[in-house]
């Protein structure tokens, strides 16, 4: 595949195989060998790089990005963000004089990604940073360099404009070119934002000959709104609906703030959360207790239906040979919507059980319940039981700790490497009394306690 | 002075514009092949047939070796020998290499790698603790019992006792850049090889081994590391070896790199522990004696098992005066990987064990576990001990020494006047400072106050409770294999007065190389910038130790000042006969040389020298003086000092959930007259957060097959960014170290990883909040592990 470029700068113009990472190339090809390989999964971020396209600079991870999906871009390495005479980029500088790297292997990913918050003007670097992994440092050092650098100006060097290119057959500017084209290669894959597909590749070690890339077609990129609703294409990145949902549903908002990391929200779609049929995806349950509806297009044929339908069993969804999910519809306000997502780390960890929560209470009483969870069973799915368990039944803890009880009819947890099915199960009961307890105005996050 | 001076790591400037160069990195011939291992996927048994067509016939592959296709020795055991390179015919854990693909590309060899057909004759395999009792399946013959006093007696005496047992896991070194090996090959069958590891002789010698030929035909060269923590010790012989072996067989460069899935299988990681405790104490608190049981699993392999095991034992006590105590340790053989070096080697897990007994006494008595603590420390001088605050020594100038390190250990003055309190393995302690450093952590970090109003919290809120810990260490400084005690280093003044500095130990982030330059410029007086450093190469400075066991400054340090002085010496006796003056007369100092009343610069100085044939070029050596003990019996002076430090942790945890997170850390550590402040609070800080994370988060998972389930950091949680302290406190305990190290410093690798042991006691604080019951919380304290121990704790 053709692909064009901006690399620190300069044109680039390669072809490369549809599964060929940046990083990879990067290595062997450019040689370019500061950014690193850590994991080869995106889970450590020593691979970051900056990426400017037409809504600004985001850190990606070089090791599960394809070449194809920077066409158009523009693509800054560690080697690009000192300056073309040498000179340090202030969060370079920072990083020294705190003392910020000490074996350095992070470092480069590190200096990526706070490069690009630089540029940005962001001052949450916790979050900037969950994506990269130090081993050495304890993270303060990096910490105190971040915050020295905020001040200081971007250099002139920072900012790319990426070249202008026509948009070519793999990857469809349109949807109704793409839902022909899938249509007519129903056995292809296709690629958004690569964070899974990615591992099938560096991890499995899969072929993928017949592939479409759906970061151009500008229909999946969009977001809509009603008076009552919002509709996210299929294509809409996490770091895109985390923006939307902050102020609109601030509890599912802050979920995703933990899922994933920064280069990961910024790759990942909310389309691909939900295809991929995980069952441990966050976006489904959140999506089902919200009560969305999931849009799907197969040719010229579209149909629409409760994302719960969606999920048939572990491994199976409702979605033919050839049909692609276009996107998904919400209500904008559920004021009572709570979404509870439990792993061993806060940050950048897949659930091992993720609890969401909106229940609607009258004069005292439940009137209704959509209570979902992921990590549960082998889909994502509603817990049917404990709402029936809890409608028209006074909001009370003595109705939660008997709806409580029901999650086991609901489901049956396994355990694995996250956790054992006895903790999945204890602790979905529990995120009932901690719902209760929330909406009571009793403290509940330890994210939300200081020393 | 360039000695305790701050200064940024010696590569930082590489690091940050990504121009560090690590093996993956370094320039290769076009014609370097890769290499990957096809791995047991069964954790014991044997095969019958391995079917290698499609390995071989695969894109890219240029060779398959079996155990049969190598050359000469099939080893790569950093001890007895029990460590095949490739198997041969058996299998004891999945994940064990059985055949090398040597291809074209690491993509190319890494896919034909899955392509072997095995005929698996599956036995069942001895995977846990309790397994490997069962079956008595020991390394060594049996258990290892070191005994102080008549414990029974202690035990059966005390006016109270406790009992009790803890788990703690193993944990992943998770050095961000993996395994990694270049051969090259050179004329007349030589090897060069490029490792990324801590220990460059024994690669040499591994190498040597494979390909049999003699020691001096292999150069192993090792500029940096992306991390080690004990993981590149030996883990890294079998890439280093294997590359060698196919670059002979081949005539080609050879490489290769661990992908991180294939590098968690394969590697060794911290040993996992199951201590039982039975412990007499008085009304007071105050131990009247300890029988400690530590079960290790070793995994397949001896590896460094025993010393590590050892360390364990050697830490039973941390910072306690045990009276009477018996350490039984089984070293059980398990078809897992064989568990490793790693950051603490063994002392970690020994702290525990006592921290844990010093817990349960606090709550039997229901008495703050300071206070317990402190009771049990060893004995201060005024209490009739030897290791009493003392005021501290005037600042030493040892710049005249002109052998430093070869002096006496710390006596005279400082001898003991009463019987000295001795380990449980015998050895005096004459240098504990943990008193004064504990009161002045308490006071900074107003752990009483803040004690006081965590329970007041606590009693307001349903369903969040906070803890609140502290936790010292002391540490044992030495290689417990006395031999390992010695080092050497290579110095060059040039005749422009630019310095060349060698020595064997190993930069993997830690900031040796800047700290030992820092070592060499102040002997010449010079500005560390003056300095070379340069990569550690077996074909300079050779039979080196391990950079391991928190040595490297301590023992490369002494070398490399050894080898300036020599070089000084020279040039001051030369300019001294020039001037008609005596040596004592020339100084260094400030990038000049003082003769008399004549000055010049450093440069001039060299220029002269080598003017009038004076070798500017010397070796250095060094080895720690004193160390003396007998393993087996566990009696003896294992260490030339103790490295003490203590820690306040304050967490929070979610009663419902078991959600945790460490809210503040308060921690004073002993790094001695610290070389460089700002490197080794790097190490304090970043070894604390490890510490934590072994505790808290970092859970390895087998299945019932011995698969390991945790194999990449999708599964297996190091902390992130957010996971360190929200208010983190350190600050080093700038005191000269009483033992006669260079510049009166103290190692500071490893011992801080052991603070971390007051995140995991703060947490079982918070969740003794919850409920009437002791909470016998168990490591990793997951967020499963701290919801069980809540229900524990309520009953």
């Amino acid at each position: 595949m053709d692909v064009t470029f901006l690399l620190n700068g300069e044109t680039v113009q390669v072809k490369a195989e549809p599964t060929r990472t940046l990083l990879d190339w990067l290595r062997e090809d450019a040689g370019l060998c500061g950014t690193k390989e850590g994991c080869n999964e995106g889970d450590c971020g020593a691979c970051t790089v900056m990426v400017t396209d037409e809504d600004g600079a985001k850190a990606l991870n070089a090791c599960i990005l394809f070449m194809p999906q920077l066409h158009g871009k523009a693509v800054r390495t560690v080697e690009g963000i000192s300056g073309p005479d040498g000179a340090l980029h202030p969060v370079q500088q920072a990083m020294i004089e705190k003392h910020g790297s000490q074996c350095g292997f992070c470092t480069p990913g590190f200096i990526a990604s706070m490069a690009t918050a630089h540029l940005d003007g962001r001052k949450d670097h916790d979050d900037v940073l969950a994506g990269n992994l130090c081993r050495c440092t304890g993270y303060a050092p990096i910490i105190r360099a971040a915050e020295a650098a905020a001040a200081e100006p971007v250099p002139d060097w920072m900012t790319d404009t990426p070249p202008l290119v026509d948009s070519p057959g793999y990857a469809p500017a349109s949807l109704d070119e793409l839902a022909r084209w899938y249509w007519e290669h129903p056995k292809a894959t296709l690629i958004a934002g690569a964070t899974d597909v990615g591992l099938w590749v560096t991890k499995q070690l899969r072929d993928l000959p017949d592939v479409a890339f759906l970061n151009r077609c500008a229909e999946l990129r969009a977001i809509s709104e009603t008076d009552d609703t919002i509709h996210f294409g299929a294509a809409v990145t996490m770091t895109e609906a985390l923006d939307k949902l902050r102020a609109m549903h601030p509890s599912y908002a802050e979920m995703i703030r933990r899922y994933g990391s920064t280069q990961v929200r910024n790759a990942a779609t909310i389309g691909g959360n939900i295809a991929n049929g995980s069952p441990i995806g966050d976006n489904p349950p959140a999506l089902i207790a919200l009560g969305a509806t999931l849009h799907l297009r197969q040719g010229e044929t579209k149909r629409d239906m409760p994302l719960e339908d969606f999920f048939v069993e572990y491994g199976k969804q409702d979605r033919q040979p050839g049909e692609l999910v276009t996107g998904v519809t919400i209500p904008k306000t559920a004021p009572a919507l709570r979404c509870y997502k439990i792993s061993k780390r806060f940050d950048q960890d897949i659930s091992a059980l993720c609890g969401c929560f909106n229940i609607t209470m009258a004069d005292g009483m439940v009137v209704d319940a959509r209570i979902a969870f992921g990590g549960m069973a082998g889909t994502p799915h509603r817990a049917t039981a404990v709402e029936n368990a809890l409608i028209n039944r006074p909001w009370t803890a003595e109705t939660v700790t008997a709806a409580a009880d029901r999650f086991a009819d609901d489901y049956t947890p396994m355990t694995d490497m996250r956790a054992s099915a006895g903790y999945r199960l204890q602790t979905a009961q529990n995120l009932l009394h901690r719902y209760l307890a929330e909406m009571s105005g009793e403290a509940t996050s330890v994210l939300e306690v200081t020393s | 002075m360039s000695v305790t001076k701050p200064l940024p790591h010696d590569a930082a400037a590489l690091h940050v514009t990504g121009a560090a160069r690590y093996i993956d990195d370094l320039p290769m011939p076009g014609n370097t092949l890769h290499l990957a291992f096809g791995t047991s996927d069964i954790a014991c048994g044997s095969y019958s047939a391995v079917n290698l067509e499609k390995v071989k016939s695969a894109p890219g592959v240029v060779a398959v070796l079996m155990a049969d296709d190598l050359p000469f020795a099939n080893d790569v055991s950093p001890s007895i020998h029990d460590e095949p390179l490739l198997a041969t015919g058996t299998v004891h854990y999945l994940g064990q290499p059985l055949f090398l693909v040597v291809a074209e590309s690491h993509l190319a060899a890494r896919k034909a790698a899955r392509l072997a057909e095995v005929d698996y004759i599956e036995d069942t395999p001895i995977l846990t603790i309790d397994e490997a009792l069962a079956a008595g399946s020991h390394f060594e013959d049996g258990p290892r019992i070191w005994t102080k006093g008549d414990v029974d007696q202690a035990l059966s005496d005390a006016p109270h006792r406790v009992r009790g047992e803890i788990n703690m896991g193993g944990q992943e070194h998770f050095y961000l850049e993996g395994q990694a090996a270049l051969a090259l090959p050179q004329e007349s069958g030589d090897m060069v090889v490029h490792s990324s590891t801590q220990h460059p002789t024994e690669i040499q010698h591994k190498v040597a081994d494979a390909l049999g030929v003699p020691m001096h035909a292999v150069r192993c060269e090792v500029r940096r590391m992306g991390g080690g923590f004990g993981g590149k010790e030996s883990q890294g012989n079998a890439l280093a070896v294997s590359c060698a072996i196919a670059a002979r067989l081949t005539g080609r460069p050879c490489k290769m790199r661990y992908d991180r899935d294939d590098d968690m299988m394969i590697t060794g990681k911290r040993h996992d522990f199951r201590i039982s405790y039975d412990a007499g104490f008085d009304g007071e608190g105050r131990l009247t004696g300890v029988d400690f049981t530590q079960r290790t699993r070793c995994g397949w392999a001896l590896d460094l098992s025993l010393p590590v095991a050892d360390r364990a034992m050697l830490h039973a006590d941390n910072a306690y005066h045990l009276p009477a105590a018996r350490i039984t340790s089984h070293r059980l053989k398990t078809n897992t990987q064989s568990a490793t070096a790693f950051r603490g080697f063994g002392g970690p897990q020994g702290v525990l064990g006592i921290e844990r007994v010093m817990d349960h006494i606090a709550a039997e008595l229901e008495m703050d576990p300071v206070t317990i603590r402190q009771r049990n420390y060893y004995a201060a001088m005024d209490a009739g001990g030897l290791s009493a605050p003392r005021a501290a020594r005037p600042p030493e100038d040892i710049s005249k020494q002109k052998k430093p390190g070869q002096g006496t250990r710390y006596a005279g003055q400082y001898s003991p006047k009463t019987e000295v309190q001795t380990t449980p393995y015998k050895m005096p302690v004459t240098d504990f400072i943990l008193h004064e450093m504990t009161e002045a952590l308490l006071k900074t970090s107003d752990y009483h106050a803040r004690r006081a109003v965590i329970a007041n919290w606590n009693r307001a809120e349903p369903i969040l409770k906070k803890g609140i810990a502290f936790s010292p260490v002391k540490f044992g400084i030495s290689f417990t294999l006395t031999h390992l005690n010695q080092a050497g280093a290579l110095v060059h003044v040039y005749q422009d007065g630019s310095v060349h500095m060698n020595h064997g130990g190993t930069e993997m982030g830690q900031g040796l190389f800047q700290k030992v330059a820092q070592v060499a410029a102040h002997r010449f007086g010079i500005d560390v910038a003056a300095v070379k450093i340069t990569a550690t190469d077996t074909g300079k400075v050779p039979n080196t130790s391990a950079t391991a066991a928190s040595s490297g400054t301590d023992l490369n340090g002494m070398a490399v000042a050894n080898a300036c002085n020599i070089i000084r010496d020279r040039i001051a006796t030369c300019l001294a006969e020039l001037h008609q003056t005596s040596t004592e007369q020339v100084r260094f100092e400030d990038g000049q040389v003082f003769v008399g009343e004549a000055r010049m610069t450093f440069a001039e100085a060299a220029q002269t020298a080598y003017l009038n044939r004076v070798s500017l070029s010397a070796t250095g050596f060094y080895k720690t003086p004193d160390l003396a003990w007998d393993r087996i019996k566990g009696e003896g002076t294992p260490f030339f000092y103790f490295a003490q430090g203590a820690a306040v942790t304050e967490v929070v945890i979610d009663t419902l959930t078991g959600e945790n997170r460490i809210l503040r850390s308060d921690i004073l550590h002993d790094a001695g007259a610290s070389l460089n402040p700002a490197l080794d609070i790097g190490q304090v800080e970043g070894g604390y957060v490890q510490g934590a994370g072994w505790l808290t988060t970092e859970e390895l998972v087998w299945d019932d097959k011995g698969r390991l389930r945790t194999h990449a950091p999708s599964t297996y949680k190091i902390p992130a960014c957010s996971d360190r302290p929200d208010v983190f406190n350190v600050a080093v305990w700038d005191s000269p170290n009483p033992a006669q190290t260079i510049y009166r410093s103290k190692a500071v690798g490893e011992p801080p990883f052991m603070l971390g042991t007051s995140a995991f006691l703060a947490l079982s604080d918070a969740v003794a909040a919850s409920g009437p019951n002791y909470p016998d919380l168990q490591a990793p304290a997951t967020a499963e592990e701290v919801l069980r121990a809540v229900g524990r704790a309520r009953g």
